[in-house]
């Protein structure tokens, strides 16, 4: 017996089967954030200044680049999962939806490729 | 229950703040005189105003994250536990706040 209604089985929408990946993909990357976020706030807290100076020379730091750039994508990736499921919950009409969820996709990846390629600029120029 | 609706807002905030720290790191790779536009945008009122309300969205979304990931792992869930932890999480997220002003380069 099914448990869809009619209208549900004529339209054929329905679970696209990703939801699990989703469900792990938020939780993996919120636990590297939890490491990844509080190295970033207590770094920001160690440097002497906000100085062009000193903040280029804290990110040029080898180390210090390959976490920024870990920072930059899984923040990125974390974003994008949710306002994805925020895009769903509140946004009814099937187009905006569709929309709506290119744009956050298109500026989630436009915003994680700037990040990485500013620090590396950052890191070869200094 | 009000702190499960906040947990959306602040991570919707922090989406913004992306932005910000995307802007931050290509003005920084754009040499000195682009970094001063940013400096002098967030040392500004408003702009002093915006990174506090980013880092208290900061630190509440760590601290509930946290707290839905004990729930993910089956921990916490009676309702006086929920309480506690939604109270403690509000709590830590305004103290780690103004500790992280009051000690901010």
């Amino acid at each position: 017996m099914s448990l869809r209604t009619p209208l549900s089985r004529v339209l054929g929408l329905g679970s696209a089967r990703d939801g699990t990946r989703h469900f792990l993909a938020q939780r993996v990357s919120a636990v590297a954030l939890a490491l990844l976020g509080p190295w970033f706030a207590i770094s920001l807290l160690r440097l002497d200044s906000m100085t062009y100076l000193d903040v280029t020379q804290f990110i040029a730091r080898p180390m210090n680049s390959v976490l920024m750039m870990l920072l930059c994508l899984t923040v990125a990736l974390h974003s994008q999962l949710g306002v994805q499921v925020v895009i769903e919950d509140y946004v009814h009409t099937d187009g905006r939806k569709l929309v709506y969820l290119l744009l956050s996709r298109f500026a989630h990846v436009l915003v994680a490729v700037a990040g990485v390629y500013a620090v590396l600029r950052i890191g070869i120029d200094r | 229950m009000t702190v499960s609706i906040l947990h959306r807002v602040t991570g919707v905030t922090l989406s913004i703040a992306l932005v910000l720290l995307t802007a931050w790191l290509v003005q920084a790779a754009g040499g000195p005189e682009q970094y001063q536009q940013v400096r002098v945008a967030m040392g500004s009122p408003p702009g002093q105003i915006l990174l506090v309300l980013v880092s208290f969205a900061f630190f509440l979304h760590l601290g509930n994250g946290i707290r839905h990931l004990f729930w993910d792992l089956g921990y916490g869930f009676e309702k006086h536990q929920a309480n506690a932890s939604a109270w403690f999480v509000v709590l830590l997220a305004v103290v780690l706040t103004v500790l992280f002003w009051a000690f901010a380069p």
